[in-house]
């Protein structure tokens, strides 16, 4: 892949990254693990710039780790009540109507399908 | 109203039954994104012929009865087939504009409830950019359009893909907020509403939606490859899962995810090609075409019966 995770996208965009790849990780991560688990060309002081920003605005909590701070996804009230929204739109079976989602139910049959083409793509 | 007009009005009646074969092929013959277009408006004009020609049919019923005819200030008989041929075809016209209403209605007012609701609850938070993570161990991702978009992502989706995977996801579901996708999913919905032929098109309109956010993922991301992983990944992720959600009735033909992979995957797939396209439009157009017809010679008669016109 190309750096597509490039410094030219949205500041918006980066962020999204960040918090992602803080969630993904079970465990705090350091702006240099953060680096290294997006996979892209950001620089390392761009890293450290989001990670802070986003600390500022009570997204993440850090503990101290070595001479810096290692990144951890808060568990805010705002997060609570997304998982209640969450919860509350699972139960409208029929909310693919008006949200698209990013995969619908797997038909039988599908899984071996999807693991055979899979297989293929790796190829 | 002519048996002439009758007839002529049951061909929007019966021109949706032709748009499912016809919907299925455009999906595999057109680029997905003129594809949704071309489905969302031929099934906008089908839908809305098909409405036109049932009240028309439900009006000339109703001038039969003498207080209508009153108060339509009719001063000759309207000019009708026979009464055992109309007043069946207006009665079940009028039970079929009521039932669609009837659902139309209930399931709109639900939507729009659960959508107004997730809305509220989204706004006001601080998010990283659009993101909004959910912690549940279910892998699921959509994106909430409005102002302004947002994604919403479960952390078991979060953790199921790795780096760039999830930035295809991000992009995928960007990508439908960008263009606006869920104004095409209502109107499939409520075209779904009017003709049960149209349902099977909500299908595919839904699923040309889905391979055109794909396609814009694949772009954004610059890799196919990465793109088809990461919603096979999603998608076998959901199902290791036990899931609380129903199970859709198992279909005898492959479901929408492998033929999304299979589509990012095998590159060389036939040139698009526009017959299928306009074999809809010609057959929308028709529909449009014929209810127009049918609607002015309907006025004209009850013109004719108001005395205005001389016939």
């Amino acid at each position: 892949m190309t750096d597509a995770l490039d410094e030219r996208r949205p500041a918006g965009e980066l962020e999204a990254a960040v918090m992602a790849a803080l969630w993904a990780a079970d465990a705090p991560l350091t702006p240099g693990r953060v680096q290294e688990a997006l996979a892209s060309g950001l620089a390392r002081t761009t890293v450290t710039t989001i990670l802070s920003r986003l600390h500022e605005k009570g997204m993440t909590g850090r503990v101290r780790q070595g001479r810096g701070y290692a990144y951890f996804p808060a568990q805010d009230a705002p997060g609570l009540t997304a998982r209640r929204m969450h919860t509350e739109l699972d139960r409208d079976t029929d909310r693919e109507t008006v949200l698209a989602r990013f995969v619908a139910q797997l038909e039988p049959g599908d899984e071996e399908l999807l693991r055979r083409l899979l297989e293929t793509g790796d190829r | 109203m002519t048996v002439s007009l009758l007839t002529l009005l049951l061909v929007p009646l019966l021109l949706p039954f032709a748009a499912p074969p016809l919907a299925r092929r455009a999906l595999d013959r057109l680029a997905p994104a003129p594809a949704l277009w071309t489905l969302t408006s031929c099934a906008l004009a089908l839908a809305a012929s098909c409405t036109i020609a049932l009240g028309s049919l439900v009006l000339t019923g109703l001038l039969e009865l003498p207080p209508f005819a009153a108060l339509g200030e009719l001063v000759h008989p309207l000019r009708t087939p026979p009464n055992l041929l109309l007043l069946p075809a207006a009665a079940l016209a009028t039970g079929a504009l009521t039932f669609s209403a009837c659902t139309l209605g209930r399931n709109a007012l639900r939507q729009l409830g659960a959508f107004r609701d997730s809305r509220t609850q989204a706004n006001g938070h601080p998010a990283a950019g659009d993101l909004c993570v959910v912690e549940s161990p279910h892998p699921d991702a959509y994106a909430l359009p409005g102002r302004p978009h947002r994604i919403i992502v479960t952390t078991a989706m979060l953790r199921s893909l790795d780096a760039t995977e999830r930035e295809a996801l991000f992009a995928h579901e960007r990508a439908h907020n960008n263009a606006g996708h869920h104004y095409f999913l209502a109107l499939a919905e409520l075209t779904a509403h009017c003709h049960p032929a149209l349902r099977a098109v909500r299908t595919d309109i839904r699923f040309a939606a889905e391979r055109a956010a794909d396609e814009a993922a694949a772009t954004a991301v610059g890799d196919r490859g990465i793109t088809a992983r990461a919603i096979a990944r999603a998608a076998l992720a959901g199902s290791a899962a036990p899931s609380t959600r129903p199970a859709f009735a198992p279909g005898a033909t492959t479901g929408p995810v492998p033929r999304r992979v299979a589509a990012l995957l095998v590159p060389g797939r036939s040139r698009p090609r526009a017959a299928v396209a306009v074999a809809l439009a010609v057959g929308a157009l028709l529909s449009t075409g014929v209810t127009t017809t049918a609607v002015l010679g309907v006025h004209h008669q009850v013109e004719v019966a108001q005395g205005d016109v001389r016939h």
